[in-house]
């Protein structure tokens, strides 16, 4: 039992681990995050059983520690994650995703005649309904609401 | 409201909106007047719309100020594949204010963003006409007198109709009654009836033309041929919503019919000749406005203004 365990993903001595991802979000939360851009260890596990969501996917990256509005873009994919900042092997602090009032450069907004999908150009967004994710654009003034969510490639 | 750009109706304040109607009043009274001497004007028409382009190129020449730009985007750079960002950068160093009209929704805001220039939105896509709601809005206190309290029937495209929205939402500030007249598929929007149940706005809907005779306003849109999928249906449509002149006989004395123009058949010809029809008066009241927006926007005070 404790091999098994140990092969599933290592402990890290300092950095974040960011938790209850379900699985098939993973790969949008690495994309928003831009951790394919991060040079330290990074080790993931996806398709882990997880009685809240099924299928769980986690992600643990060393020497990191994200900014609250940077680590609170994923919330507009997934609510559920939690992320617990670990330090000395011990986690120091527990925190869940907290949807933010705005974001910049992390969605596509769903009006095709926007200039945003048109021009090279960060795409801004007031977040108007916290509960069922609705992202109000800047520019055009569009709704993208949950279901129309794509997140841009970094 | 110094070098600000007018990029959407809700920048402005209802304050603002009184010294925008306040001037034009002034410029009414005294067209020409040559405060913008030395002063240059980009009027950038990335799509044609000759009425806004005339209406702008009009108030600032009888400003005394120049006028440079193009006319749509196939004359321009913009067809070698220019982006609007390297556009509106460049233009910024030949003038005092961008005038801009554009395809895409959101494009003058973003140009806000980028310019050293104040921007003025001339229609972005279906978002934004803020002056176009101005010049509406300086039609209706002329015309009535008052912004406040006034029974205003909105008909034809209330679904796309771009200055329907901004002219709700700007009115919506003075206790209004609107009367929306439509086909079902050209209804207002969910979120404009939202809206008005929010702040408490009392709004009919209606399917025909009716009850008339209570409006003191009564703002005509173009059904355009492309909302409908089925051209048999635009033919019924067009027709159900066709304001003739004797449907005026039972309306109110000070009743004034608006149009923002161009019109097909929605207005009948014979409309024209009764004094309530206001249509061509607003398109002049289009250059006072736009006078005022400019002058306003470049903190310019016209001569006759005694403030």
């Amino acid at each position: 039992m404790p091999k098994e365990k140990k092969l599933m993903v290592n402990a890290i001595k300092d950095g974040t681990v960011i938790d209850h991802i379900p699985a098939k979000h993973l790969f949008k939360v690495i994309s928003i995050l831009g951790l394919d851009k991060i040079k330290t260890t990074i080790t993931f596990g996806t398709n882990l059983e997880s009685d809240k969501l099924g299928k769980k996917a986690i992600i643990k990256i060393s020497e990191v520690f994200f900014e609250d509005q940077d680590i609170n873009k994923i919330a507009l994919i997934t609510q559920e994650a939690q992320l617990n900042i670990i330090k000395n092997y011990e986690v120091v602090e527990k925190k869940p995703v907290r949807i933010p009032d705005f974001v910049v450069g992390i969605a596509k907004c769903v009006n095709p005649k926007c200039i945003t999908n048109n021009e090279n150009m960060l795409t801004r967004f007031t977040i108007v309904d916290k509960k069922d994710i609705a992202l109000k654009c800047e520019y055009c003034e569009k709704i993208t609401d949950k279901e129309h969510i794509k997140i841009l490639k970094n | 409201m110094k070098n600000r750009s007018l990029v959407s109706i809700n920048d402005y304040s209802t304050d603002n909106i009184s010294e925008i109607l306040r001037r034009t009043e002034l410029f009414e009274k005294k067209p020409v007047q040559k405060i913008l001497d030395g002063k240059v004007v980009a009027t950038l028409f990335f799509e044609p719309s000759t009425r806004t382009r005339l209406s702008f190129e009009s108030a600032v020449n009888k400003l005394g100020g120049k006028v440079i730009g193009f006319t749509d985007s196939s004359s321009s750079s913009v067809s070698k594949g220019e982006s609007l960002k390297d556009t509106i950068k460049t233009v910024a160093n030949y003038c005092d204010l961008i005038v801009m009209r554009h395809p895409l929704e959101g494009s003058a805001k973003y140009a806000s963003e980028l310019s050293k220039v104040p921007i003025i939105n001339a229609g972005d896509g279906a978002n934004q006409h803020p002056t176009q709601t101005l010049l509406d809005m300086y039609s209706i206190i002329k015309t009535q007198g008052t912004l406040q309290n006034l029974n205003i029937f909105l008909v034809g495209d209330l679904k796309y109709g771009r200055t329907v929205h901004s002219l709700l939402m700007a009115m919506s500030r003075y206790n209004p009654v609107f009367n929306f007249i439509s086909h079902e598929k050209l209804r207002i929007p969910d979120e404009y009836k939202m809206y008005l149940n929010n702040i408490g706005i009392k709004y009919y809907e209606h399917s025909e033309f009716e009850k008339i005779q209570y409006a003191d306003i009564l703002y005509m849109t173009r059904v355009q041929k492309e909302r409908f999928s089925d051209p048999m249906e635009y033919e019924k449509t067009k027709d159900t919503y066709i304001l003739k002149n004797d449907m005026l006989n039972d309306t109110k004395d000070n009743l004034r019919i608006l149009h923002p123009l161009p019109r097909v058949t929605e207005v009948d010809n014979d409309v024209d000749e009764n004094r309530k029809a206001y249509y061509f008066d607003q398109a002049l009241n289009g250059v006072f406005t736009r006078q005022a927006i400019i002058s306003s926007i470049l903190d310019i005070k016209p001569e006759n203004d005694t403030n």
